[in-house]
């Protein structure tokens, strides 16, 4: 394994709430984690329990009704959730890239993908024209895209959906980002192509030496990528540690459950264990654990108080007054 | 594109002809212009030589056909009135009108496109509310009422501006323009703004629904993590995607005004188009009135193609077949 010591992103209690008429939405409450210079961390959790506003939060791109409302956001030191909106337009891009969810969507229709690409670079360098380009016909061949040169001119409807996804990584990678946040890269695209677009991410990621979050509901995806995992529920985050431990030996009920209807490949046949029923509407949590209503471990204290984050041992947290030992659930 | 542009063209005189059907069945169904020519006391046998001359004494297909060959040959007759040929008249005042109407589209849209991306993207804003407000009164006041207001204050009130006439004009390529003079500028903002205020109005308002629809994209959330200031994000990625349904409207009001630009013409006493239109309807001037609507008719046919080829300018998914 790397050296992971040296920390890249830290973020700190971070609160980012939405307010709507119908009430305050408290998308991401409380929320903490640090990022290793080089590592790849999965932030799981169903729909709906923050993760994209998260990243989002991490570039400065929460519009109004929401608003971060406390907490840090220290990249390399520097608290992102105070810089200036001029500060962040060097940093987004350059700093950190993102890569969307739906890659149909994600690239404006009327330029062709060569000036999306150069657009990045004219930013973020001080490349000539000639240098661009040829640095965007290298970035596109890296990401798997053949006669580049002629791609350049072409416009996005032009590409079918997972050669489109592989130019938004190209442009993500172009200005050597320390950081990407992936917000769910594989779900909107065919379950063929999803496997060779993961890889193509981390060979691009850990090529250029760069730190990941990569957003998914998908635990499986997460089990093969990451180095750590971070576990969000209702904007909070219920369970932290290394992938693999988490993965065999998960200490909250909700990242068990996640783990339970992760699709076996050798077992069709078999039904997958879904966790019952639904996420809370987040603007109505109940007291005590926001997991309580669906969790099967639930006891008196859970309605009453709700757990902390607490270590489990070193390195691993989980957020539950009666964890799971050694397994089972 | 050749292929494209014959289609089209093609089409264009499809639409032509239509026009001149309806147009000439239109004259032959109002009233008998032998009695416009001939004088008063006029005894039969002149009525039925001057509508020998004119080529009445003939069948409808017949005089259609007439109709049809002299206006290929750029014969609209002459006018009852003036006694010269009706096109000339027509393309004589034509420079008038089109100037007026096209510094006014350009300042509808300098001053409508601007406002409109900004209350798109900021529709909470007590400012864009403001402005949203103000298009309304644009597009319901009555041009009439307008061009009063400013003839009242920039003319009368402060002197700023002349209330009526062209000014001066210099002749170029044969037609004489105001555009190009100081004076003739002069004379020209007034009646322009007049005309602008609803255009301005109806385009603020539907770049403002397109910008909103935009705002919502992906891709401006995407060009936004790239690191793309706001302005450009603004301009570069979203207005080019909200233009489609600008363009069309802007060419519809670029037909509407040329053709109809009757009223504030009247009112700043503009020698245009319109002007002529409501004399020669006043006095049953059949020639000029038909040059006009045939000349109406091209124009809205050749800003419609205008209009689709710069859609596909805009948008590389629309092709043209
Ligand atoms: N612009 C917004 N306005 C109001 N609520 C929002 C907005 N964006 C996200 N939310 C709410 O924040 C919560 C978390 O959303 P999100 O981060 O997208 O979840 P995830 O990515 O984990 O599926 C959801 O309850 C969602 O409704
Ligand atoms: S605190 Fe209680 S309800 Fe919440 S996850 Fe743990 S056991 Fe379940
Ligand atoms: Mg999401």
């Amino acid at each position: 394994m790397k050296d992971m010591t040296e920390t890249l992103l830290r973020v700190d209690d971070l609160r980012t709430h939405f307010h709507t008429f119908a009430g305050t939405v408290k998308a991401v409450d409380g929320v903490s984690f640090s990022l290793a210079k080089g590592e790849i961390m999965g932030l799981v959790g169903e729909s709906g329990g923050g993760k994209s506003v998260v990243g989002f939060s991490i570039l400065g791109l929460i519009d109004s009704p929401g608003r971060i409302e406390s907490g840090q956001i220290l990249f390399d030191g520097e608290d992102l959730a105070k810089a200036s909106e001029d500060r962040m337009h060097k940093i987004r891009g350059k700093e950190i890239a993102m890569i969307f969810q739906d890659p149909m969507t994600s690239l404006n229709p009327l330029h062709p993908i060569g000036r999306q690409m150069d657009e990045m670079l004219r930013l973020h360098t001080d490349l000539d024209a000639r240098g661009r380009r040829a640095r965007c016909i290298r970035m596109l061949e890296d990401v798997g895209i053949s006669q580049a040169e002629d791609r350049l001119d072409s416009y996005p409807h032009q590409f079918s959906g997972g050669m489109r996804q592989r130019v938004v990584i190209a442009i993500a990678m172009l200005a050597e980002p320390r950081l990407i946040v992936a917000d769910e890269p594989t779900t909107a695209l065919d379950v063929t192509i999803q496997a060779q677009i993961l890889k193509l991410i981390r060979r691009q990621v850990r090529e250029h030496g760069a730190s990941m979050i990569l957003v998914t509901h998908d635990l499986a995806v997460v089990a093969e990528m990451a180095d750590h995992i971070t576990v969000l529920y209702c904007g909070k985050v219920v369970e932290r540690g290394p992938t693999r431990q988490v993965i065999d030996d998960p200490r909250h009920p909700y990242t068990a459950g996640l783990i339970a209807s992760i699709p076996d490949p050798s077992d069709r046949k078999h039904r997958l264990d879904q966790i019952p029923g639904a996420v809370p509407d987040i603007r109505k949590l109940p007291r005590g654990c926001n997991f309580r209503d669906r969790c099967p471990r639930a006891q008196a204290l859970c309605a009453e108080r709700e757990p902390d984050l607490e270590t489990q041992e070193p390195g691993r947290s989980a957020a539950c007054h009666f964890p799971v030992e050694g397994g089972g659930t | 594109m050749l292929g494209y542009t014959i289609k089209r063209l093609i089409q264009m005189v499809v639409v032509l002809w239509a026009v001149s059907v309806i147009v000439f069945l239109m004259m032959s169904f109002t009233g008998d212009p032998v009695f416009m020519v001939v004088p008063i006391d006029a005894t039969d046998a002149e009525i039925a030589q001057a509508r020998r001359i004119l080529g009445l004494d003939r069948s409808l297909p017949e005089q259609y056909f007439i109709f049809v060959q002299n206006m290929l040959q750029g014969d609209f007759g002459r006018s009852y009135v003036f006694r010269e040929p009706a096109l000339d008249l027509i393309l004589e005042r034509l420079p008038a009108t089109l100037e007026i109407v096209l510094v006014a589209m350009a300042m509808s849209a300098i001053v409508a496109i601007p406002l409109g991306v900004y209350a798109g993207a900021n529709p909470g804003r007590f400012s864009s509310r403001t402005i949203m407000s103000g298009s309304l009164l644009g597009i319901s006041l009555p041009s009439f009422w307008v061009g009063m207001m400013l003839i009242f204050l920039f003319a009368v009130k402060w002197r700023i501006f002349p209330s009526s006439g062209r000014g001066d004009t210099v002749e170029i390529l044969g037609t004489r323009w105001s555009i190009f003079t100081a004076d003739g500028w002069t004379h020209v903002i007034l009646p322009s703004l007049t005309l602008s205020l609803a255009t301005m109005a109806i385009i603020l308002r539907i770049t403002r629904a397109g910008m909103m629809e935009v705002m919502r994209q992906d891709y401006m959330k995407f060009a936004r993590a790239k690191g793309v200031s706001r302005r450009n994000v603004l301009y570069r990625h979203g207005l080019r995607n909200a233009l489609i349904p600008v363009v069309t409207i802007f060419g519809l009001q670029l037909g509407d005004l040329i053709a109809f630009a009757t009223i504030t013409e009247t009112i700043f006493a503009w020698p245009g188009l319109g002007k002529l239109l409501i004399d020669s309807i006043y006095r049953a001037d059949r020639p000029v009135i038909v040059v006009y609507l045939m000349l109406v008719a091209l124009i809205f046919v050749v800003i419609n193609f205008l209009v689709d080829i710069v859609y596909t300018l805009i948008d590389p998914r629309i092709t043209v077949k």
